[in-house]
């Protein structure tokens, strides 16, 4: 059971079993995320930390169990209640996924375009407000081959920001990035967790970002085809009765010793 | 240590300090093996094939492996002592091997848990009669999705026509440049080559009989009614129905089209329905490009052999009606449909991996080309049977 649950969980996974074909990913996974939460999931590679996500968005059907997000089954919902959950959260994938004949602001203004009756102009002032947000303010203009790696996550982050969603779910936010980039991009979904009160689950490989960001940590194994541990990250990083958190936290390799997270 | 028995020996014989594997012992119930020398990836391709073959005809449950003389050992080296343990634990024996210093140990040891098995390619082995019925039942479904997809184009058809304001005529206005006036200059170009190469191929043997001005006749009716619509969609089907299917294809590569399912924007009504459009509309105008200057083409035949301008054109005046022209700009239409399907469906299609874009386009291409020519067959049966 998570802390802090002093409210109605924004986002409930019960006995969630997933897979794709025959091979089961994931068996019988239940948690709750409550609204305001930053909660990381990690894992290794191969744990079902990215088939979690697909099934949480809607991108892959579980083969068993619910996913409610604000309260509504995203499995069995029909296209117009599905229009209403999708509504409810923003995605930011871990490659930006961009649409690479749009520029900045049109990538980000396309969600108030397609579901909102906003004149142009508003559309622009706000997807440009968006861009101003994640410190891309003067980059408009520019096509996602012609931005940075970390300016492209940004975007991305705009973009899944742009409808003022209550949910974000982040994949591997700051993959790929260097430190300085990375604690950027952290700054900021902090700030949006704080300021506008937007509850995130994030998937991510980086203890830092974990340590740095997240009330509440899920870890997956690869073994278990489930949840592990689940706790606060700093209780778990010093938890060394789990060899693989505690691994994941301090990676530690027999011949150098200890490389602190 | 077993006593040493020379009487089996092999190595790489290409050098003396190579590879080398002897028989030892004469213990019954046990096979040793002595594997000695350098063992890398030259020295180990002289010795795996006949230690493995020793390994799985011997009859004893015990196998032992003495690799204290190996001087050398290198990935290749680690990867036929590992692959001897596997196959003695494939035939049921329990193969051990001794006298190897600790980090090699430890990298034989650590393979062995996740080794795969012979032949490992991840898919069962399936044979010719089942590998056919594989294929017939992936056209058959190939079909129904194909079917289904036009029905998916005809839904998000209706979707935007209710929210027409929402309709992105930016991006269907740049879709029909790039695919239907970016086309017209080569479409031009290959309709006058074609009239000119029909007209001369069918005036040669007529002017036998001296009724080489019919050429007009044959061409006009030929290009407007039949080959016209058909080349400008064969046209069209390695140029922008293979661009549709790379162009999309890539985007479910990036999750660009992920991003749009999760924003609850149909891709099919965001993506599909403007490349649709996109070419229905421009294939009439692009054949009716072919047709002129195909007749253009073979104008310039007839001029050659003498004829005067105006009596080729009383011929063609004569022969074409209005049906004829109608004929042809519904096949293209038809065709302007088929192609940009296709290749919008086969992009969606795109599986993962390095070659799956460039497999889209070919499966666009191929099939684009099949369903004209089927298409091809059901109008004039149609035309026929209607009389028109």
């Amino acid at each position: 059971m998570m802390a802090a649950s002093t409210s109605d969980p924004i986002v409930r996974v019960d006995g969630l079993t997933a897979g794709y074909d025959r091979m089961v990913v994931l068996q019988d996974v239940s948690f709750e995320v409550y609204p305001g939460q930053i909660v990381a999931i990690l894992g290794g590679s191969g744990c079902g930390k990215s088939t979690l996500l697909n099934a949480m968005i809607g991108l892959l059907t579980p083969m068993a169990g619910t996913i409610l997000i604000n309260g509504r089954d995203i499995v069995t919902a029909d296209d117009r209640q599905r229009e209403q959950i999708l509504s409810a959260f923003g995605v930011a994938f871990q490659s930006g996924a961009l649409f690479g004949s749009m520029t900045a602001l049109e990538n980000v203004a396309l969600p108030l375009e397609e579901f909102t009756d906003l004149p142009a102009e508003a559309v622009e002032w706000i997807a440009a407000m968006k861009l101003q947000m994640v410190g891309l303010g003067g980059f408009e203009h520019y096509k996602p081959c012609e931005l940075s790696g970390g300016m492209c996550k940004r975007v991305a982050l705009a973009r899944a920001m742009t409808r003022d969603p209550k949910i974000l779910f982040l994949d591997e936010p700051t993959a790929g990035l260097d430190p300085m980039t990375a604690a950027q991009l952290d700054e900021l979904i902090l700030q949006l967790s704080q300021g506008l009160g937007v509850t995130c689950v994030m998937v991510t490989h980086e203890p830092a970002s974990v340590l740095a960001l997240a009330d509440w940590v899920i870890f997956l194994d690869k073994a278990a085809k489930g949840i592990t541990a689940q706790g606060r990250p700093t209780d778990l990083s010093h938890d060394a009765a789990n060899s693989l958190v505690w691994q994941f936290f301090h990676r530690k390799t027999k011949d150098r010793g200890t490389v602190d997270a | 240590m077993p006593r040493m028995d020379s009487t089996v020996q092999w190595s790489d014989a290409k050098t003396d300090y190579g590879a080398r594997v002897t028989i030892l012992g004469d213990d019954p119930r046990t096979l040793h093996l002595a594997i000695s020398g350098r063992l890398d990836a030259r020295t180990t391709a002289g010795i795996w094939q006949k230690a493995a073959d020793e390994i799985k005809r011997c009859a004893f449950p015990q196998v032992v492996v003495d690799a204290s003389e190996v001087s050398y050992c290198d990935g290749a080296g680690a990867g036929l002592l590992n692959y001897l343990v596997h196959i003695g634990q494939q035939g049921g024996k329990h193969v051990q091997i001794q006298g190897l210093s600790g980090p090699l140990q430890k990298q034989i040891s650590s393979g062995q848990s996740e080794l795969p098995s012979p032949g490992f390619s991840g898919a069962a082995k399936v044979g010719p009669i089942e590998a056919l019925g594989q294929k017939v039942l992936d056209l058959g479904q190939d079909l129904v999705a194909q079917i289904a997809f036009v029905g998916q184009i005809c839904q998000g058809t209706v979707r935007l026509c209710r929210q027409f304001r929402r309709f992105r005529w930016k991006d269907s206005l740049y879709i029909m440049e790039l695919g239907g006036v970016n086309a017209a200059g080569v479409v031009a170009l290959l309709g006058c080559l074609f009239g000119l190469i029909m007209a001369f191929s069918a005036a040669m043997p007529l002017r036998r009989f001296g009724v080489e001005v019919y050429v007009s006749d044959l061409v006009a009716i030929a290009l407007v009614r039949v080959l016209g619509p058909f080349l400008t969609a064969v046209i069209l089907a390695g140029r922008t129905g293979s661009a549709y299917a790379a162009e999309i294809g890539t985007m479910k590569i990036n999750n660009e089209l992920d991003a749009l399912e999760v924003m609850a924007i149909d891709p099919v009504t965001f993506l599909v329905v403007p490349r649709v459009l996109a070419l229905i509309v421009a294939m009439p105008m692009l054949a009716m490009i072919t047709n002129l200057v195909g007749l253009a083409g073979s104008a310039m035949v007839i001029v050659s052999l003498g004829y005067p301008l105006v009596t080729y054109w009383a011929h063609v005046n004569d022969i074409l009606t209005a049906t004829d022209v109608g004929v042809g700009l519904v096949k293209a239409t038809v065709f302007g449909g088929l192609v940009g399907t296709i290749g919008c469906l086969r992009g969606l299609q795109t599986q993962t991996g390095p070659g799956a874009v460039g497999q889209s386009t070919t499966r666009a291409v191929v099939s684009s080309l099949i369903a004209l020519v089927l298409a091809e067959g059901v109008f004039s049966v149609l035309l026929y049977v209607l009389d028109i």
